[in-house]
């Protein structure tokens, strides 16, 4: 290697500019900085959709209108949907966190495609484009809902095709980042990187890539035929000439369900990868937490019709996916009592990243325990289309996904930015944040209960009283979320210098420089240990570890 | 990685054969088709393009001298296809 | 570790090492490439999948409506289109064999030969359509509307599936006449022909769609 590469390799990512100005972001390849370019991306989204969910939560504040109209809160709901879930939770924490720290923690100096990434990037950035020009087109914006449901969404007059093509566009963006993760891990493993010592973050991108490959396609062309209708009519969809509605809600689940799965299976393996740094030990059960994403994804494939238990589908299929939706909680109860058996006998450090990860185990237990009364048929009769369902979502979901976002983000900054953030602001925001999400979400379930239909804009006086807490709550949360983020800014601008390894963690990320350097390593490292060897580590690094 | 992309030359002739059997196929097929099987006739038009695209898989795109990954690939999507069909059919079928 | 496992790893680092940074895309990973590519492959294959599952669900609740649909359709034509389609499968494969050996010309022949069965079946596609456009069969035309439920879903499925057929033998033979560049310009050799690999994988599957397409659509009895 010539001196000249070597200083170049140095160099950290965020130092280190081949081209000028804007494009060394624009025009990158680097898989950390494109990582950080739908970070930015995502967090503008994510406010945005947070602050359509808070004039929504307003509106609910007394029965009849409040702030909007009804058919601004049809618009508001779908827009907070479309918004979280397509440019938000489906491609988070693998486009974020997934590129930045999947080739580091397998031992490569970038993914398969560089180019293919940025492209996924720009591909990301155009859907989202997309969405939101259509707010300001002629017609108002989209109404259906997030699931688009036929015949409504080929009758309504909103604008429908821009927001669906931006959806179609953002499959396509999903489809290109687990095609490219898929070969990376098949293809750019670092010598004695076996599978089975592969971080359990990487197994879990591994599963989600595949979905995100097998699954996504499908949604694409329901959604280029529910274009395809409202344009030429064919009557695919269009019950009038013998479409058939129900055949729209079996594509779009085929597609969403696994989907789900795309949007729980990383934030799984994030908790796998936060617990044993914190646990000082290594992770219980590693080949079953590996297999157990797997399993996820399999058999998340065959569930999809759950969704449609009231829509008219023929008993034997109803019985069949109620029947498969049980498999489901198997392989994620296995993980959830793994994670716990990690930490038993283990020396916890409970700091801010391990905060959230067990804030996170309590919502989402909660959040899955629910799903077990919906998915059996008996009781979902009851509560479909009601807010228990809005509130089990959100605690999957949000509860779930985005509080692991939120830990990655605690986790992984000090590595990803060479700064350190308040870790007492940090914690000192999750008791609102908990709170705030409690009384938002729980409540729900109370009304949902109780008999009061999701997506209604106005509302029986005797929901009120739940109504006002669960508006209450949201201010909280949001409050929570505030702190959190202002305090990762503040971090960022004024944070003091992170060392390489702030946590004692020992997958390979740990052990490069905070930054990573532009080719992450100067030699490419040789493994010869699974992914969590504390034993090993605590004897090569004695000093480092004693630090903590 | 030189050695791993360069496989046995396969000859031309075997292509053509490959050829003459997806003509004759298509030939059969077409005939067939006036014939009244009934309920089977979907079965066998689709068993005869069933083992046309065997062929085009095997020969045409190389699968059968690939590396096995690619075969197990082959086999996760074509599975995931069958569990669509299948699954979606407890509904239709059973209507 | 054994001490021999520590030893190949090293020899395969040491030869990790000489190959010059990613950045740079000289050294390129053929086997990645083709993992590449078979993966997006699997994604048309669903795409079409979900058509397929579409054709399923009504062909069986309009069985007959289909039978008599399918009459209007041009055997003659169908059956034409899948040799052409069959035959440029061929000669895409044979392409790419003679690059194996280093044979330009013959390689260029056979590419330009599937580009030409490409533009043939573009073209009998386009008279089989608008011979039925003269017929006043299309979708959301009076003429269909005042047919069966049946015969509007089955030709609303006809267009749209063997319009994005059509769509992809367009972007293919769009994509093989860059490949025909690049072999001009001896971008694709003996030594590196990925990109004419890959290009013929996806020239197959159009190939792969339309061996089912034929029998659903115009063999239906």
């Amino acid at each position: 290697m010539s001196n000249e590469t070597n200083s170049a390799t140095q160099l950290s990512y965020l130092d280190y500019k081949p081209k000028k100005g804007i494009w060394a972001w624009l025009l990158t390849t680097d898989h950390k900085r494109i990582g950080l370019l739908y970070l930015i991306g995502m967090m503008i989204f994510f406010w945005v959709a947070v602050g359509i969910g808070f004039v929504m939560k307003l509106e609910m504040l007394t029965p009849d209108q409040t702030v909007v109209d009804a058919q601004t809160y049809n618009s508001l709901f779908t827009l907070h949907g479309l918004i979280m879930i397509f440019l938000f939770i489906i491609p988070g924490l693998p486009a974020v966190f997934g590129n930045f720290f999947l080739p580091i923690q397998i031992g490569a100096h970038d993914v398969a495609f560089p180019r293919l990434n940025l492209l996924s990037w720009y591909l990301y950035i155009i859907g989202g484009l997309f969405a939101l020009v259509s707010l300001h087109l002629q017609g108002g914006p989209i109404d259906t809902g997030w699931t688009f449901y036929v015949p409504y969404s080929i009758r309504t007059t909103t604008n429908v095709i821009l927001p669906l093509l931006g959806a179609f566009i953002l499959g396509f963006s999903s489809i290109l980042t687990g095609l490219n993760f898929v070969t990376t891990v098949h293809r750019l493993r670092a010598p004695g990187m076996t599978f089975f010592r592969l971080p359990l973050f990487v197994w879990a991108l591994y599963a989600t890539a595949w979905i995100q490959v097998v699954a996504t396609p499908i949604v694409g062309i329901t959604i280029l035929l529910v274009v395809i209708e409202r344009v030429l009519h064919i009557g695919i969809f269009d019950p009038a000439l013998g479409g058939d509605p129900l055949l729209f809600q079996h594509l779009f689940w085929i597609y969403s369900h696994p989907a789900v799965y795309i949007m729980i299976l990383p934030a799984m393996g994030v908790v796998s990868e936060i617990i044993p740094t914190f646990a000082r030990r290594t992770i219980f059960g590693y080949k079953v937490i590996a297999f157990s994403s797997l399993a996820i994804a399999l058999i998340g494939y065959f569930v999809w019709a759950h969704h449609m238990f009231t829509s008219g589908m023929s008993e034997t299929a109803r019985f069949v996916f109620s029947l498969l939706t049980f498999l489901v909680a198997v392989p994620s109860g296995v993980k959830v009592f793994n994670w716990v058996a990690t930490l038993y006998k283990g020396s916890i450090e409970l700091r801010a990243p391990l905060i959230y990860i067990l804030m996170f185990i309590f919502l989402f237990s909660i959040g899955g325990l629910t799903g077990l009364v919906l998915g059996s048929l008996a009781t979902n009769v009851h509560v479909t289309d009601t807010y228990f369902v809005v509130a089990h979502f959100h605690y999957v979901m949000f509860g779930g996904t985005a509080i692991v976002f939120f830990a990655a983000m605690h986790y992984w900054f000090p590595k990803m930015f060479g700064k350190m953030y308040n870790e007492k602001i940090a914690i000192w925001a999750t008791p609102f944040i908990f709170i705030g999400f409690n009384m938002l979400y729980f409540t729900m379930f109370i009304l949902g209960y109780q008999g009061m239909p999701r997506r209604y804009w106005s509302y029986l006086p005797e929901y009120q009283e739940l109504h006002i807490i669960s508006t209450i709550g949201s201010w909280i949360l949001i409050f929570g979320l505030v702190i959190m983020f202002s305090n990762l800014i503040f971090g960022l601008i004024k944070g003091r210098r992170a060392d390489s390894n702030p946590w004692g963690g020992v997958t390979l990320e740990w052990q490069i420089p905070s930054p990573p350097p532009h080719e992450n390593f100067e030699k490419i490292p040789v493994i010869d240990h699974g992914p969590y060897d504390f034993e090993r580590f605590k004897n090569e690094n004695k000093n480092e570890i004693d630090r903590s | 990685m030189e050695k791993e992309h360069k496989h046995n030359l396969i000859p031309y002739g075997t292509y053509f054969l490959v050829w003459l059997s997806l003509i004759s196929l298509t030939v059969l097929t077409v005939s067939v088709a006036g014939v009244d099987f009934g309920r089977i006739a979907l079965f066998l038009a689709l068993t005869i393009a069933a083992i046309k695209s065997t062929l085009v898989i095997n020969y045409f795109m190389h699968i059968k001298f690939d590396q096995p990954i690619f075969k197990f690939f082959l086999a996760v999507a074509l599975a995931t296809l069958a569990t669509i069909f299948i699954l979606t059919s407890t509904d239709v079928f059973f209507r | 570790m054994k001490s021999t496992e520590v030893e190949v790893v090293q020899e395969k680092i040491a030869e990790k090492q000489q190959e010059p940074s990613h950045s740079e895309h000289t050294h390129k990973d053929f086997f990645g490439a083709k993992i590449g590519m078979w993966l997006f492959l699997f994604t048309e294959m669903l795409l079409f999948g979900g058509l397929f599952l579409a054709y399923m669900v009504y062909r069986l609740q309009y069985s007959i409506d289909f039978v008599i649909a399918a009459q209007d359709l041009n055997l003659l034509l169908g059956t034409i289109n899948t040799i052409i389609l069959l035959t440029s499968s061929l000669t895409m494969a044979l392409s790419i064999a003679a690059i194996q050996r280093g044979r330009k010309a013959l390689s260029i022949f056979f590419l330009l030969s599937t580009i030409g069965f490409a533009l043939a079946f573009l073209v009998i596609k386009y008279f089989e359509w608008t011979a039925k456009f003269h017929h006043g069969i299309y979708p959301n035309s009076p003429e269909l509307l005042n047919k069966p439920n049946g015969e509007i879903i089955f030709y609303g499925l006809y267009y749209s599936m063997t319009g994005l057929h059509a769509l992809h033998v367009v972007v293919g033979a769009i994509l093989l006449l860059f490949m025909l560049l690049f072999l001009w310009r001896n971008k694709i050799h003996k030594e590196d022909y990925i990109k004419l690999e890959n290009s013929g994988l996806y020239w197959h599957l159009v190939d792969l769609i339309w061996i089912f397409l034929f029998p659903l659509f115009y063999l239906i009895h």
